[in-house]
């Protein structure tokens, strides 16, 4: 197996099929979009080199920086929001309910499943105000409030867009970090505890920092993919009221498929990848520091 | 020998070449055929490519290949593709680029302007004359043609409706608080407020798709500056932010924030609206005639079809425009394809133009922009209405995006809500809108 292994033509031919694949799905797209940066037009009126204009352009861009803002502070808040309720589900699943947990992971895991479009179709019922009066503002009449229209503000809108993050992903983000805290074993905590470590304590001196791999895997992960949030904007209330909580996404595909402008479009697709990826350099790198230290 | 080096310099290469080949497959769109003659090759099929949410065309369209179309539906079958109102502009991009754009398709406003993407490239074909190679230019109604006229800057849509829009109105409700139908604006603000307190919402508007509030700054400029004010400024010859203009904004702010549009007015959606107004809760609604569908249909209208009335937008106090000025439309544009219009596409687009009018004004209520030519039966009540009002007009406007790009058009929409709820000043919303109209020239 090893000589089999060793052999760098072998390497080649198992390897090259996926490799193929693989460069034509993913990279020659990925390519492609970063030499249409450079570029400004459409498939039908032509493609014009425009040199670095279109990134230029990006940041004199009012909307885009604040498509770009409203893309940052989501995924902070939504990816704080995640990884927090998460994690203290795993707590409650692993300390708490032990082995009965299984039903509440379901249930809480649950939403998880369902569309985020029906999800955000959902939430806008619940809130909705007048003719349609939802829930929400229904408890608020009870208590002698007036009703509120969540979605004509953007705090609002940001606000139910965020609490239907937090409900549907929660769960998955609570089973991930279940499993990193069955990996701790038992008899660390145990002797923990006989040393005087309870609640808080143990958690911050023991639970997280050998929960930590998984954590910092689960933070890259929120926050990659609530960066790139899109169609739970869009269905709530389509990146309004106004623009103010249009995210990079949902302007980078108006621009490219709305406006026919193909080349800025890419070049907002690429400062989302940039993005990304220095975001997760920068966890990485504070991460490898902390195990260093 | 290749070395490393080598090696790192063709994989560089090759990777160069991945990007710039396909940019270079994909920048050969502009054709340069003639977009008026004959001189196409007919398709295999008669394929039609119409919205999703507009089933209307195909129905008739079918209707209309097993009757009075059978024949040249038997020289080149009728086909449908349907696309979602919102994946028009890309797909029929992606469909021209790749020379597959079907014989009649629907396409974005400012696709087909003589400066848009397929208007530049000569993809479309110039109905004028091809109906009247035809000898049936005449089966066009005039003001329909004038307005498409109006909308695209050329006679490439077809006009399977032709709307009106104006205040419909509950005149059970105008009649039990002594109201009449408002002449002036100032008439309209005093009816509202009648209204509101009476405790009925004065008018039902749907917030979720923004335009039916656009409509109302637009109509407010065209009755105080002129039917011409929008042309205007997209000839640079005036702006929106000019004290005309933008007093349309902020009568518009007051009126939602004296709560003439009802609670919840921002996320409420069409139906919802519509439903507001069929069951007597809201007494007014700024709407296209596209809602006798919905006011025919008994389970929707509850309050009687006799019972609704269809006023103009009134005029306002010292303005120059003038209340018989009705807001007219004639749908999305639905265009042809320039390169397969032969002898048998030339078939289906007369036959299409003689009968479409009668077929669906019996069959489905609706008014479009084609004459009737064949007597029509058992015409709902308030479609005579309509048919009567159209019959009188003398001269139409457009509505306030018309003539905007497609940025534009979507600003000017997304930020109503902020005007409505006093979260953008009126200046702020008319200097944004113009900023944009300035960049997007």
């Amino acid at each position: 197996m090893k000589r089999v292994f060793g052999d760098r033509k072998t390497i080649i031919i198992l390897l090259a099929p996926t490799l193929v694949i693989y460069v034509l799905l993913k990279l020659v797209p990925v390519l492609w979009s970063l030499g249409l940066s450079f570029f400004e037009g459409n498939t039908l009126r032509g493609f014009e080199f425009v040199g670095i204009s279109n990134f230029t352009k990006f940041f004199s861009d009012p909307a885009a920086m604040q498509s770009l803002w409203v893309s940052v502070i989501f995924a902070v808040l939504a990816t704080a929001g995640q990884i927090v309720l998460g994690y203290l589900l795993a707590l409650l699943y692993v300390f708490v309910l032990r082995k009965g947990s299984a039903f509440v992971r379901t249930a809480v895991f649950f939403p998880m499943v369902l569309p985020t479009v029906a999800v955000a179709l959902l939430f806008r019922s619940l809130v909705s105000v007048g003719s349609n009066q939802g829930p929400v503002n229904a408890v608020i009449n009870v208590f002698g409030g007036h009703s509120i229209e969540f979605l004509a503000s953007t705090v609002g809108t940001m606000g139910v867009a965020l609490a239907m993050t937090y409900w549907s992903s929660m769960g998955f983000y609570a089973v991930l970090l279940y499993t990193g805290l069955l990996d701790i074993p038992d008899e660390i905590i145990e002797s923990a505890r006989l040393d005087g470590a309870n609640g808080v304590r143990l958690v911050r001196h023991i639970v997280i920092p050998l929960s930590l791999p998984i954590l910092i895997s689960s933070i890259i992960f929120s926050f990659n993919s609530t960066l790139k949030v899109f169609d739970s904007l869009l269905a709530l209330n389509n990146g309004g009221p106004g623009t103010s909580t249009s995210p990079l996404t949902l302007y980078m595909y108006r621009t490219a498929f709305e406006y026919s402008q193909y080349g800025y479009g890419s070049t907002i697709a690429l400062v989302l990848t940039l993005l990304c990826l220095v975001f997760t350099l920068a966890v990485f790198r504070s991460s490898t520091r902390k195990a260093d230290a | 020998m290749i070395t490393r080096r080598t090696r790192r310099s063709l994989l560089a290469v090759g990777i160069a070449l991945a990007t710039v080949v396909p940019l270079a497959a994909c920048s050969s769109g502009t054709g340069s055929s003639g977009s008026t003659a004959a001189s196409g090759k007919d398709p295999d099929k008669f394929t039609v490519l119409t919205a999703n949410e507009n089933t209307t065309i195909a129905t008739e369209l079918d209707a209309l290949a097993s009757g009075a179309c059978k024949a040249e539906n038997k020289a080149l079958p009728l086909e449908h593709q349907t696309v979602a109102q919102a994946d028009v502009v890309q797909k029929v991009t992606l469909l021209a680029s790749q020379g597959a754009l079907p014989a009649h398709f629907i396409a974005g406003t400012a696709m087909v302007r003589p400066t848009g993407d397929l208007g530049a490239a000569k993809l479309t074909l110039d109905y004028k004359t091809a109906l009247t190679d035809l000898g049936a230019w005449k089966d066009v109604l005039p003001a329909a043609s004038s307005t498409v006229q109006s909308v695209y800057g050329q006679m490439v849509s077809l006009p399977y409706q032709y709307n009106v829009e104006g205040l419909w109105y509950n005149k059970e409700i105008f009649t039990k608080l002594g109201l009449s139908t408002p002449k002036t604006f100032d008439d309209l603000l005093a009816d509202a407020k009648k209204i509101k307190d009476a405790g009925y919402t004065p008018f039902a508007i749907d917030g979720k798709d923004a335009w039916p509030i656009t409509r109302l700054i637009g109509m407010y400029i065209f009755r105080n500056v002129g039917p011409d004010a929008m042309k205007a400024v997209k000839d640079g010859k005036t702006k929106v932010t000019d004290a005309a203009y933008l007093k349309a904004a902020q009568e518009v702010q007051k009126m939602a924030q004296a709560g003439y549009f009802g609670d919840g007015f921002i996320s409420k959606d069409g139906a919802t609206a519509n439903n507001d107004f069929l069951t007597g809760k809201a007494a007014m609604k700024y709407d296209g005639s596209w809602l006798l569908s919905n006011i025919n249909d008994k389970a929707q209208d509850t309050i009687g079809a006799d019972n609704i009335g269809l006023a103009p937008f009134p005029a306002v106090d010292g303005g120059k425009g003038s209340i018989d000025q009705w807001a007219a439309n004639a749908g999305a544009a639905m265009a042809m394809n320039a390169k397969s219009y032969g002898p048998k596409t030339g078939a289906w687009l007369k036959c299409i133009t003689q009968n479409y009018g009668a077929q669906a004004l019996q069959d489905a209520g609706v008014i479009s922009g084609f004459t009737v030519n064949k007597d029509v039966t058992g015409v709902p009540a308030p479609t005579k209405m309509v048919q009567e009002k159209v019959a009188g007009i003398k001269e139409t406007v457009l509505w306030f995006e018309a003539l905007m790009d497609a940025k534009s058009t979507a600003l000017a929409q997304s930020n109503i809500s902020l005007l409505t709820t006093g979260q953008m000043t009126p200046q702020d919303y008319m200097s944004q809108l113009q900023t944009s109209l300035d960049a997007n020239k």
